[in-house]
């Protein structure tokens, strides 16, 4: 309810931002928390380039060098990339849709603390024994082996971040359905509002998937069930199978969002039109629902028989006629237009020809008999870095530079934005382009080091140095935003000038409630309509009276917190059992594994009772405090 | 839009009082979206008790057809079959907005969870007894995880309604309360339809 005028001590703010439904903030809570993982997982990366730069290295032990990959991995898909297009996600979607907040503000917030202490959890294990070491993939036949603890904190804590991503899944897809302004028709919403839909759907049926994969490799490690213990009857494909139906959506939720945003930049920075609007939503509905019919194209080399290879080979080469249509889509986008080449614009533009070698060397893994050459070799290392580097975390930096106005009211430094932008590209095509190179000459992925003499040396050490290059990159963008925010220099109502999509038509920074009046919404490019036909001024759907805003709530914080004390019981639970596997029968006996697993799960049911108890009908904001705010923002525009 | 009115009086009761609201709305549509990804959950676990099924360590571990009965799981399905019917006199009642009627149902819709509840557990410890457990193979850890995982179902689906009938108790029927009930009584109705698989794909295909 805190009127964002007033002058809030720093307890008070933190208070604020632990108990707030509000999606700009909960944006900003993933911005940061994403923030800090990804930066955690770039130092493991620059860990593993360092071991690697140099022939016969030994900066890290094989066992340490194993848990990095695994770390790495985990962070930037888990932590990094998902939470970051959340933060964009819930920055921008409820504004483009013309709502005052998500379907389900409560669960927003139970999503973001959820994957913010599975996120902690996970990384506990550098401190508390060992990271998990089995790869980000974690085949059951490693992870089953894995002695010590690390493979207990991947689980659960990827069991419970990935509660928080499936609720907010179903959250986005509920918000998009029943919240959209009078006349947001489906096929005028903005792309990002699309490609976030499609993803959401991803993430509610790709995720229980790997909530039963986890909990298999839970129950066999920790509380001594036999589904990957081939002694008594288990089978470690099932892992691969579900991992994979999981994973493979999983990387289509993780671009979508992204094309989302360069559709965005691409439309606004050619001041045009986006090229077939229509084209592009439907390709994006058949990329969703193609990916989930490829998840074996992981899985060639496993034995699966050449009639299933082929069918899945086929189906992952047809997901490239879609993907085909947006990139030509693009492309005509920015032809002909009247280009502005600001630092976001400058990350799409690249983001073209990068995704595509990712795309290209995409079909040639699936063609099944040439992926038992490219399989488990650096080839697929660099395949998966193109798309995920040169599509993901270009359209998370293009999106942060774009966004930032729109989150904090400032502007990014262009200049800072321009400099990282070139040294992050040449730094990203000197690190993977070569790997190719080394996967097709012979170098397997996830080894801890290589002889002299085998021909890999020079390709490594250049691959090392475009690493260092993307961390200065990084540590640039770093002082960018610290310059940015201590500056505090505050922009006004749509900052780039050429916004199109509604969330540009609010008043910087956006009133916690959003609108004023729900606009009225005419066609697609909802703003830019308006700035041609009516000044710039949206059409109000309502006349302006009292409306209804959701109440802040403690219990998300605590809902999350008590899952995160409740793992600490489960994983120690099998310390020291005769009945559990190897890995973890030989280690000490936690007496208190039980009453902590307890504790935990009566914190976290006790809250949920608690929130189903209390009535919680939220609270009406005065038709003269919006006036006020009205009043205040046309005395700031003058 | 003017403020809510959460106890409307009878005369103007609607139709559907569980979507009369936005916020009735928003659980409806995001309730069943939640019942999708449910699907995907069970589903996943069905393909690994198929894959599982006939895996055990050795000849004298006891399989599906050594174990199960069907008059048994007749009876447990005819317990949650009526269930699944009890709790759609209860939402009539809601609809028609006769909290005492509900609340009757509703009742009577836990006592039929928990006669199922109990079959299950005498099931499981009989079971127990064969050497059928959870640690024995990899059939009995896919076989108690799957209809673990319903059973869990089933109890969060009691709790929820018990806590239903007694936070309501003094609140009577609304447009707020109507929500909360037909979410519930939907969550029951996904459970009874997943029983009707394992009672399909484990217990019939079984004993075949």
């Amino acid at each position: 309810m805190a009127s964002t005028a007033k002058k809030q001590g720093v307890g008070s703010v933190i208070w604020d931002y632990l108990t707030t439904v509000d999606h700009k903030k909960i944006a900003i809570l993933y911005l940061i928390a994403g923030g800090f993982f990804f930066v955690v997982g770039g130092i493991e990366a620059m860990m593993i380039r360092i071991q690697l730069a140099v022939p016969n290295n030994d900066f890290l032990s094989a066992g340490l060098f194993n848990e990095m990959i695994t770390m790495h991995g985990t962070t930037m898909i888990f932590l990094a990339a998902m939470p970051l297009l959340f933060a964009f996600m819930n920055a921008t979607v409820p504004l483009q849709i013309g709502a005052r907040d998500v379907a389900f503000p409560f669960l927003n917030a139970l999503g973001v603390w959820l994957f913010v202490f599975g996120g902690i959890f996970l990384n506990l294990s550098w401190f508390l024994g060992g990271a998990p070491d089995a790869g980000w993939t974690s085949y059951a036949s490693l992870s089953i082996a894995s002695a010590g603890h690390g493979i207990d904190f991947y689980a659960l804590g990827l069991q419970i971040s990935g509660a928080g991503t499936l609720i907010s899944g179903i959250n986005f897809v509920t918000t998009i359905i029943n919240m959209r302004a009078p006349g947001m028709t489906y096929m005028r919403m903005p792309l990002m509002t699309w490609t976030t839909l499609v993803a959401s759907v991803l993430i509610v049926f790709a995720f229980p998937p790997l909530t039963i994969g986890l909990f298999l490799l839970i129950f066999d490690r920790m509380f001594g069930s036999s589904f990957f213990l081939v002694e008594t009857g288990g089978n470690t494909i099932i892992w691969e199978h579900l991992f994979w139906i999981f994973g493979h959506p999983e990387v289509y939720i993780l671009i979508l969002p992204a094309f989302g945003i360069f559709s965005e930049i691409f439309s606004t920075f050619s001041r045009k039109r986006l090229f077939g609007y229509s084209a592009m939503v439907f390709a994006t509905i058949i990329i969703g629902f193609f990916g989930f019919m490829v998840w074996a194209h992981h899985m060639f080399t496993v034995g699966l028989g050449p009639t299933a290879n082929a069918i899945f080979a086929v189906a992952t080469m047809a997901i490239a006629v879609p993907t085909g249509i947006k990139i030509f889509n693009w492309i005509a986008t920015v032809w002909g237009g009247s280009i502005e080449f600001t630092t976001p614009m400058l990350y799409a533009l690249a983001f073209i020809p990068s995704f595509t070698m990712g795309g290209v060397t995409g079909v040639m893994q699936a063609a099944a008999p040439a992926d038992y050459q490219y399989h488990d070799s650096y080839f697929i290392v660099a395949h998966f870095h193109y798309v995920i580097v040169g599509g993901v975390v270009f359209g998370l930096l293009a999106g942060l530079h774009y966004y930032w106005p729109l989150m904090f009211g400032t502007m990014l430094s262009e200049k800072l934005g321009k400099i990282t932008f070139v040294i992050f590209v040449i730094g990203f095509h000197v690190t993977f382009l070569i790997q190719h190179f080394l996967g097709l000459w012979g170098m397997p992925r996830r080894v801890f080091t290589y002889l002299d003499g085998q021909g890999y040396n020079t390709a490594n050490l250049i691959s090392s140095m475009g690493a260092l290059l993307m961390a200065i990159a990084v540590i640039i963008l770093v002082i960018n935003i610290i310059m940015t925010v201590a500056k505090n220099q505050k922009v006004g109502r749509d900052p780039w000038g050429d916004g199109r999509t509604l969330e540009w038509s609010l008043p910087l920074p956006v009133p916690y409630y959003n609108f004023a009046q729900i606009p009225l919404v005419r066609g697609l490019d909802a703003y830019w309509i308006e700035k041609k036909a009516n000044n710039g001024r949206m059409m109000p759907s309502e006349s302006l009276e009292d409306f209804h805003m959701p109440n802040n709530s403690f219990i998300p914080f605590v809902m999350s917190f008590g899952l995160f004390v409740a793992a600490f019981g489960a994983l120690y639970f099998a310390s020291g059992k005769d009945w559990a596997i190897d890995a973890v029968s030989g280690l000490n006996v936690h007496p208190w594994a039980p009453w902590v697993l307890g504790l935990g799960l009566a914190i976290t049911v006790g809250a949920m009772i608690t929130r189903s108890i209390k009535d919680d009908l939220g609270y009406y904001v005065t038709k003269e405090e919006v006036l006020r705010d009205l009043e205040e923002e046309e005395r700031r525009a003058r | 839009m003017a403020h809510m009115e959460y106890n409307v009086p009878s005369e103007r009761w609607p139709a559907h009082p569980e979507t009369a609201t936005m916020e009735g709305k928003n659980k409806f549509v995001g309730f069943w979206i939640f019942l999708a990804g449910e699907t995907a959950l069970f589903a996943s676990l069905f393909a690994t008790y198929l894959a599982l099924k006939d895996s055990v360590p050795g000849e004298d571990h006891p399989l599906a057809a050594d174990l199960f009965a069907l008059p048994l799981a007749f009876v447990m399905t005819m317990f949650l079959l009526t269930s699944s019917l009890t709790s759609v006199y209860a939402i009539y009642h809601m609809r028609n907005n006769n909290f005492a009627k509900m609340q009757l149902w509703l009742g009577i819709t836990v006592l039929l969870g928990l006669g199922f509840l109990a079959l299950e557990i005498y099931e499981f410890i009989e079971y127990v007894h064969h050497g059928h457990t959870f640690r024995s193979s990899a059939f009995g850890s896919a076989f108690y995880f799957l209809l673990g995982t319903h059973g869990f179902h089933v109890v969060i689906g009691l709790g929820w309604i018990t806590l239903l009938i007694l936070r309501n108790a003094r609140r009577g029927i609304s447009v707020y309360t109507a929500a909360k009930v037909n979410t519930a009584s939907l969550y029951w109705h996904f459970i009874d339809v997943v029983w009707v698989f394992i009672f399909t794909i484990v217990y019939l295909l079984g004993v075949m």
